[in-house]
């Protein structure tokens, strides 16, 4: 265990930490817009894996990272639109819904990367970091925090921006009201059902994004490739508060203790079996504090149901 | 005529995913109708196909049951995938520890086992719930998680097969279990006691929910929470038996899945569905199919099991991915829950959740006068 705890090894843990933690903060920053409003989303999981694919099969064959990026947006915005037309319009049960989404994604995803794919290849460029000018050249703390890739950059900076959103602008008013009053924010013109639909889509395209930071880091795509990412980044939701900074903690705990389970793995000096129950601490930690927050943090009063005028 | 309407749901929703089907077939390159074909020979052409379909309806019986009985009393079980899990771990480390014992007493030992680890992994979640107002989505997602890595641990670690250890291959599974714990099975044929267990846990369940006053009373929390309290019902030690018995089925099924297996032994690829097969996701799909009524699961588990099988048969003939069974899945799921009937359900059963998670536990009466929600299939009679 000695050995674990050098500088370099630290700072690589949380170097690839932060690096890891992108997905999850992309997908939990969404899905916080979406439970503020209401709606709860548990389909994340499935969107992802097929926003993922859709992002590997562009950069595979086009080699052009920017446009995978693109490409998981939109597939994300329309898994988005079905979503909304589902939960807002037909009034379905959210949680159920969800579990729906999230089969679709994961079947459909396997089932194109066979057809189109079939053996896994690594697409031809990952994304790459970018060291912030003089920041970067920190000795460590340049190494840990100023050169990751632009989507880790962009997940971090999306952070006050959301913030800026929900408390600051007028949608975000309105995504608030939705969420705790909705025949309130009716009674005074706010439109519910507009409001939600833009808040889902936003989280979806997120959750899009995510898949695409998922797997353009990684560059390589495999059947269930989230492996219940997406589910964890609803639980993030939850665990912090329905706030981006909580989601952002929420998001970094997972992956800094990802980065050590595969360091420890890596290092071979625990056994295998031993960093199997490592990785049980984040959900356990989850858990803990979903025990400790119940009754301690409200969530938006209107979460999961549907909104009908009396 | 409303119940005719009521039953024309699910087979709607099926149109519509073989539409689906037929769409993607066709993008695919394939023809629908060989499609159908494949699809139908690979499930029920043989008696072989159909005794290979009974075998992948035997877990989704048995969850789609436990769900039913979960979602009746308003609790949402996504844990399925961790209590099968936690059922097959329990009966395999029974199986380890006793082997020997003969086979009349080990094999009921050993789904006993299973049925505990199950209550064991769902009650957790149940009485965070009623106890401590942690949603049950999170928990039952969370425990999926922990228990995949304990079950990876444990396969890894402590309860590797010594021979694997020893060849150095360390393939994560255990030893060969006893064989005094295997399912016995009709000569000539994979057909174990398995299915003929599922199928009558999924009659017990509904003679439970149905004809016991246990069975009213975890009804009567999930039609209204404040009412059934007035009435003297212990609601949270309700929400935690109705967990809990939904994942004993759950965990009844992981054990069929270990001792009715051809290998008799428990293997992990490192994720839940690797030993499963998604049958606790499935097992929802097949539950709400079933209008969350134990005993439509069974028809409604072999549908779905017949999807999977054929799927496997279409993969074959036609070069077309079994993943698509697992598309048309989503799909069957979100067309139900989309759809009018199932939604008046589920919306009711969503407002007495809110109620249970309210501080005010007054109670209120015209909740109790209003009439049934709408009783979808429970009581499909001969009109």
């Amino acid at each position: 265990m000695s050995q674990f705890f050098t500088l370099s090894v630290i700072v690589s843990v949380v170097a690839s930490g932060i690096r890891l933690a992108t997905p999850y903060l992309l997908a939990s920053l969404g899905e916080t817009i979406g439970q503020r409003s209401g709606v709860l989303n548990l389909g994340v999981d499935g969107t992802m894996v097929l926003a993922a694919f859709a992002a590997y099969y562009t950069a595979l064959k086009l080699d052009n990272l920017w446009l995978a990026v693109f490409v998981a947006f939109l597939v994300g915005l329309l898994i988005g639109v079905i979503y909304a037309l589902i939960t807002v319009s037909l009034h379905a049960a959210q949680g159920i819904s969800g579990i729906g989404i999230f089969l679709f994604g994961l079947g459909f995803s396997d089932l194109l990367f066979q057809v189109w794919v079939g053996t896994p290849l690594p697409i031809p460029s990952k994304l790459p970091p970018l060291g912030i000018p003089g920041l970067s050249s920190i000795p460590q703390l340049g190494d840990a925090l100023f050169r990751h890739n632009l989507m880790t950059y962009g997940a971090f900076l999306l952070v006050p921006v959301v913030i800026f959103l929900l408390q600051k602008t007028t949608f975000g008013m309105n995504v608030r009201a939705v969420g705790e009053n909705p025949q309130a924010a009716d009674s005074l013109g706010v439109s519910v059902e507009r409001t939600r639909v833009v808040a889902i889509l936003l989280g979806s395209s997120a959750a899009g994004l995510a898949g695409a930071a998922l797997v353009l880091q990684g560059g390589i795509f495999q059947a269930n490739l989230t492996n219940g990412l997406g589910f964890i980044a609803v639980a993030i939701v939850y665990f912090g508060a329905w706030r981006p900074l909580g989601a952002m903690a929420g998001s970094l705990l997972y992956g800094v203790v990802n980065a050590i389970v595969l360091q420890l793995k890596a290092q071979g000096t625990i056994p295998r079996s031993a960093s199997d129950l490592a990785a049980m601490a984040p959900a356990v930690i989850t858990i803990l504090a979903l025990v400790f927050l119940a009754g301690r943090v409200k969530a938006p009063a209107a979460l999961t149901k549907p909104f009908t005028r009396h | 005529m409303r119940k005719l309407l009521g039953a024309s749901i699910p087979i709607l929703a099926a149109l519509v995913a073989f539409l689906f089907g037929a769409l993607m077939l066709i993008a695919l390159g394939a023809s629908p109708w060989e499609g159908l074909r494949a699809l139908g020979s690979g499930a029920f052409g043989s008696s072989d196909r159909i005794v290979a379909t009974l075998i992948k309806a035997t877990p989704l019986i048995l969850v789609g049951a436990g769900i039913s009985i979960a979602f009746r009393t308003s609790v949402v079980n996504i844990g399925g995938e961790g209590q099968i899990v936690a059922g097959a771990l329990l009966s395999t480390m029974v199986a380890l520890a006793i082997p020997d014992l003969p086979r009349v007493l080990l094999i009921p030992i050993v789904l006993v086992a299973g049925l505990v680890g199950g209550a064991i992994a769902g009650a957790i979640p149940g009485a965070l719930k009623a106890y401590a107002s942690v949603n049950e989505i999170l928990s039952t997602i969370m425990l999926n998680i922990i228990i995949l890595q304990f079950m990876n641990f444990l396969l890894r670690g402590p309860l590797i097969d010594p021979l694997e250890v020893e060849a150095g291959t360390r393939i994560p599974q255990t030893e060969r279990l006893s064989d005094n714990a295997a399912l016995p099975a009709l000569p000539g044929s994979r057909l174990h006691l398995g299915v003929a267990i599922a199928i009558l846990a999924a009659v017990a369940a509904w003679l439970m929910l149905w004809r016991t006053p246990l069975g009213f009373r975890l009804r009567a929390v999930g039609h209204s929470p404040a009412a059934a309290r007035s009435a003297g019902i212990k609601v949270e030690r309700h929400v935690t038996y109705a967990l809990a018995i939904s994942g004993s089925l759950s965990g009844l099924a992981g054990a069929i899945l270990v001792f009715g297996s051809e290998s008799q032994r428990m293997v992990t690829d490192g994720s839940t569905a690797g030993f499963t097969g998604s049958a606790g996701f499935n097992g929802i799909v097949t539950a709400l199919f079933g209008g969350l009524h134990p005993l439509w699961t069974i028809p409604s588990a072999i549908l779905f099991g017949g999807l999977l099988t054929g799927a496997t048969n279409l993969q074959r003939v036609l070069q077309v991915p079994a993943a698509l069974a697992v598309a048309l899945n989503g799909i069957v799921v979100v067309f139900v829950v989309s759809s009018n009937r199932v939604r008046a359900r589920l919306d009711a059963l969503m407002e007495s959740r809110d109620e249970m998670n309210s501080s005010d536990r007054s109670a209120e009466p015209d909740k109790m006068s209003e009439p049934e929600p709408d009783t979808f299939f429970e009581e499909v009679k001969p009109a």
